[in-house]
């Protein structure tokens, strides 16, 4: 009984060892790949769209309300100790270091790191990537490169575009619904928010942007060949995406703060 | 060619807005100011108590910004804190005479340098001290100073009602 179970934990064990030395591999593979991938900025510029441009409209609405919902509750929060004025740094700072990255971050797993693996894996599944080795064309440099670096390209900006939208949702709320004095909401958060604060939110972004890219190309490069295989991909990108992205910003908030 | 026309249209639309709000993030939501930090001139002062002082906090005149705070250091040959201040070149008119103190903007403010002009006809120039300066006010020292005067009176009251009976 105790030697099966332990037999068990061992094998669980050496799965998950497995599966983070096959990412790291892959990972040092794309990262081999990243200067003649450069050079045919062309195929980047597609997936940029693809992963940014087409994410644009989700990103911005939910940043809206994602700041109208961080007015509203910081307001009711800040009335009882009488300092509402303070609305405009909270809602910068909560944005800028926390719900911006994140928020983007899953939804950028939802929205585009699906697409990603969807299409890598039916291209897996109907044999296009093995097509183009017999024509000797490598599939990592042709096809996952361009969609791994749109990925880490756009993370970033969309996050900036997702806090500067909700900066405005919550002084939408603030100011124009709740009577906060929009000059006191704006000096307030200029004088609370440096330069660091925002650079923290951009080091985050472009981390996730990295670990969601890198997981949808892996997981939608390695699915099983099958209609389940494929669907199967889709949803351990979703899963391991949002639980490494919030794993992550722990870490990073812990070293950054 | 019309479809790759249309991506490089939504690209460049969506490049375009993630550096506008990138930038919108830096220079309209920070306090930090671009291009001003080589200019203008940097005078010194020491204090016996800094209190909540930061780098960057403001440097003003009757309310009117007119510099930043560029560094607070410790000062061990005076055992002071000695603050750096960094003033526009704009204003350069301080008369040598005058007394900067560190007072707080509002019960939960942020805390600011407010110089009050002197009456001397030379001014203070680059890398010069400032005489006179008035500590930042420690809100606890206050209390714990009100709270032992009040306890003092009791006691001094007591005898005199001891005595009456």
């Amino acid at each position: 009984m105790l030697a099966s179970l332990t037999r068990e934990l061992l094998q669980s064990l050496r799965i998950a060892l497995q599966a983070i030395g096959a990412y790291t591999l892959f990972f040092v593979r794309l990262l081999k790949e990243v200067p003649r991938a450069l050079l045919r900025f062309g195929l980047v510029v597609e997936q940029v769209h693809n992963a940014g441009a087409l994410s644009l409209v989700i990103i911005m609405l939910s940043g809206l309300f994602v700041g109208m919902v961080l007015g509203l509750q910081g307001f009711d929060l800040l009335e009882r100790f009488g300092s509402e004025e303070s609305l405009g740094s909270a809602a910068a700072l909560g944005l800028l270091k926390e719900l911006g990255p994140v928020v983007t971050a899953l939804l950028f797993a939802g929205r585009a790191g699906t697409a990603l693996a969807s299409e890598l894996g039916l291209m897996r599944a109907t044999d296009q990537l093995a097509a183009m080795e017999m024509m000797a064309v490598d599939p990592i440099r042709r096809v996952v490169m361009p969609r791994f670096l749109g990925g880490v390209l756009s993370m970033p900006l969309l996050a900036a575009i997702f806090s500067m939208i909700g900066i405005f949702g919550a002084q939408l709320v603030g100011v124009q619904l709740m009577g906060v004095d929009t000059g006191q909401f704006w000096s307030q958060m200029r004088s609370a928010v440096e330069f660091g604060d925002v650079m923290e939110g951009v080091v985050k972004s472009c981390v996730f942007g990295v670990a969601c890219s890198l997981i949808a190309v892996y997981e939608g490069y390695h699915s099983v060949p099958t209609a389940e295989g494929v669907g199967r991909a889709t949803t351990r990108t979703v899963v391991i995406s949002s639980v490494v992205v919030l794993l992550l910003d722990y870490m990073l908030t812990a070293v950054m703060l | 060619m019309r479809q790759t026309r249309t991506i490089e249209l939504g690209t460049g639309l969506f490049v375009l807005l993630g550096f506008a709000a990138l930038f919108f993030l830096v220079t309209q939501i920070t306090n930090r100011e671009f291009g001003l930090g080589d200019g203008g001139y940097r005078l010194l002062a020491s204090f016996e108590q800094v209190g909540g002082l930061k780098p960057g906090a403001p440097v003003s005149m009757s309310g009117v910004t007119i510099g930043h705070v560029e560094g607070i250091a410790y000062d061990f040959t005076e055992y002071k804190a000695r603050v750096t201040m960094r003033i526009d070149s704009d204003y350069d008119r301080i008369p040598d005479d005058s007394d900067a103190g560190i007072f707080t903007a509002g019960l939960l403010g942020g805390q600011y340098i407010g110089i009050g002009p002197g009456g001397s006809e030379t001014f203070l120039v680059e890398g010069d001290q400032m005489q006179f300066t008035q500590s930042a006010i420690v809100l606890e020292n206050l209390i714990s100073k009100f709270l032992f005067s009040k306890a003092a009176e009791q006691q001094a009251d007591k005898p005199a009602e001891a005595s009456t009976q």
